[in-house]
């Protein structure tokens, strides 16, 4: 059917989807897990906050903004000697998550953060009428309350990952994007390409079918 | 008459302390010119319907979300049923919270949870055990009348479902004390009457202690026994509800009142009117009637008395919770000492007797 999907082909796409599967996947995973309580952090501390405190809200979100500012391919390289204390290595796929999942998480922390702030503020007050605490705030009404917008930011964030992992293979950190450079490009093979192209523009179309899914069935507006 | 009895008689008797207490609140919000609460003072009897009411800005929201410190004040005490709320901790104030009901204008119900587990929410923040959450749901259900809407989301719901279920919600953890703020500001006239009268039911079956703010005085005159009107963060009038309606002393609680009970007469009405013969005088007068003065044939019987001819220009009869009063619009012509001497007669009736034009202003 395509005469020039040859065996060797196929096994360097089927190896370069899955790098870039767990590259998406890792990063987002953790992302998702440290982002969260970051954005609850940034919330909950913020001055019109539950329990204002701009002694650590300010310079979160300093750290968080400077992340976010950095162009990705600056900070993987910049935090190398990072990437080589967490992962033990500063090469390949696994190395990648490493700043994958920095940058990740700083995107989707403001992501999640405004999904936060969007919560009706008239809901917690009447939560806190309750005498609900804080922390039955956040876990019973915050986070119930944003999470369509929480999933939303997930996809938005999956989506992003997918793009930011092409450039993960100036760390060799392999995927699909960089299948597309080094054959389609470097070495004039513009079926490759254009194979690459197709598949990833079928990833990020699952993943945001998937996400508006999840966000409708979350919504009971 | 005094203005600030108790509520009704045998109400406030008894050594319970009052449901609610205000003393000198006082509340400037950062930035503000002039102070949103300025030495409140208030007193709510047990079991009583008390309305505070005023216009936006006057200071009824920050008010009501002092008495249970969801805004703390500056200065002043707040005490709900015999506890001092201004001397409780975090946790004291918490567990004070969950003995004081709360229903809000734009409902605040939980968009992610079914009416059902919006109506468990406090018992839940409250821990009480699922069983028995489920069972008390069951019984509020069909209380504020949406046993059907059980499963259904607040989206799913009119305004007036959801604020039944804001009430019943409320009312889950079973308070003495309900605060209403605004609760039927954002319904329309029907359905307002509607939530009105559930909240009257519901005071009546669970003899329910119910402090209500809002800027309108057909809610008041529906539902309350006692009513304080604020204006500029300070309580310039309080009393009865019938005392204050049929004899309002300040001018805002005046404009306030001609809302639902109007006796303004027309400018063009007035000016149509004859002018008095040569030697006679015209005044115009606001005759109230209330209690059993309102049974006498007083119009014919003062112009009898008088010699004087009295024109009605407009009446009107109306009741405040049970009692009913009439009002009538007078143009009495005659003698000028005979138009005095009948007036003087009709207040030695126990009437209120007033000057019309002094009510339109």
């Amino acid at each position: 059917m395509l005469p020039w999907l040859t065996p060797t082909l196929q096994d360097l796409l089927i190896e370069a989807a899955w790098q870039t599967a767990i590259m998406v996947g890792g990063a987002a995973a953790v992302s998702l897990l440290v982002g969260l309580p970051i954005a609850l952090l940034l919330h909950v501390t913020a001055t019109d906050g539950l329990s204002p405190r701009p002694v650590l809200n300010r310079p979160l979100g300093l750290i968080v903004n400077a992340v976010r500012s950095t162009p990705f391919i600056i900070l993987m390289v910049a935090i190398v000697p990072f990437t080589r204390l967490v992962a033990g290595t500063s090469i390949g796929t696994g190395a990648a998550i490493v700043p994958l999942a920095l940058a990740a998480t700083a995107f989707i922390a403001r992501l999640f953060e405004n999904a936060l702030r969007e919560v009706d503020r008239g809901v917690i007050e009447a939560a806190r009428a309750m005498g609900a605490t804080r922390t039955q705030i956040v876990l019973k009404v915050l986070v119930p309350e944003a999470m369509p917008g929480l999933i939303a930011a997930v996809t938005v964030t999956l989506v992003s990952l997918v793009g930011y992992s092409a450039m993960a293979g100036a760390v060799g950190g392999g995927g699909l994007g960089d299948l597309g450079i080094r054959f389609g490009y470097q070495r004039f093979m513009p079926e490759v390409m254009a194979t690459v192209v197709v598949l990833l523009i079928l990833l990020v179309q699952a993943l945001q079918s998937l996400g508006d899914r999840l966000v409708r069935r979350a919504t009971h507006r | 008459m005094p203005r600030d009895a108790a509520a009704e008689p045998g109400q406030a008797a008894g050594l319970r302390p009052p449901a609610v207490r205000l003393q000198n609140l006082s509340k400037r919000f950062p930035g503000a010119l002039k102070p949103a609460l300025d030495d409140v003072s208030l007193e709510v009897a047990p079991g009583e319907v008390f309305g505070i009411v005023g216009r936006s800005g006057a200071g009824k929201s920050t008010l009501i979300r002092c008495v249970n410190l969801l805004e703390r004040p500056d200065a002043g005490s707040v005490e709900v049923e015999g506890t001092l709320l201004t001397g409780l901790d975090e946790a004291g104030l918490r567990a004070a919270r969950r003995r004081i009901g709360m229903v809000f204008q734009h409902f605040n119900l939980l968009s992610s949870r079914t009416v059902a587990e919006n109506i468990a929410f406090p018992l839940e923040i409250a821990g009480v055990p699922r069983a028995a959450r489920r069972t008390r749901v069951e019984e509020l259900l069909p209380l504020v009348g949406l046993a059907e809407k059980r499963d259904a989301y607040p989206a799913q719901l009119s305004g007036g479902q959801k604020q039944r279920v804001g009430i019943a919600r409320a009312l889950a953890s079973a308070p003495g004390l309900l605060l209403c703020d605004e609760a039927t500001s954002a319904l329309d006239p029907e359905t307002t009457t509607e939530i009105l009268a559930l909240l009257g039911d519901l005071r009546t079956r669970l003899n329910l202690t119910i402090l209500l703010i809002t800027h309108e005085m057909a809610v008041v005159k529906t539902l309350c026994d006692r009513v304080a009107v604020l204006e500029a963060g300070r309580v310039i009038e309080q009393g009865r509800v019938f005392d204050v309606f049929t004899d309002p002393q300040a001018p805002t609680t005046r404009r306030f009142v001609a809302e639902v009970i109007g006796t303004a007469v027309p400018a063009a009405t007035l000016a149509a009117l004859p002018a008095p013969n040569a030697g006679e005088t015209r005044r115009l007068l606001r005759v109230l009637f209330t209690g059993t003065a309102a049974t006498r044939a007083v119009v014919s019987e003062a112009s009898r008395r008088f010699g004087i001819d009295l024109n009605i220009v407009s009446g009107r009869i109306d009741a405040i919770g049970d009692a009913p009063f009439g009002i009538l619009a007078l143009a009495a012509y005659g003698a000028p000492g005979a138009v005095e001497g009948a007036a003087a007669w009709m207040r030695g009736l126990g009437l209120h007797v007033g000057d019309l034009a002094a009510e339109e202003a």
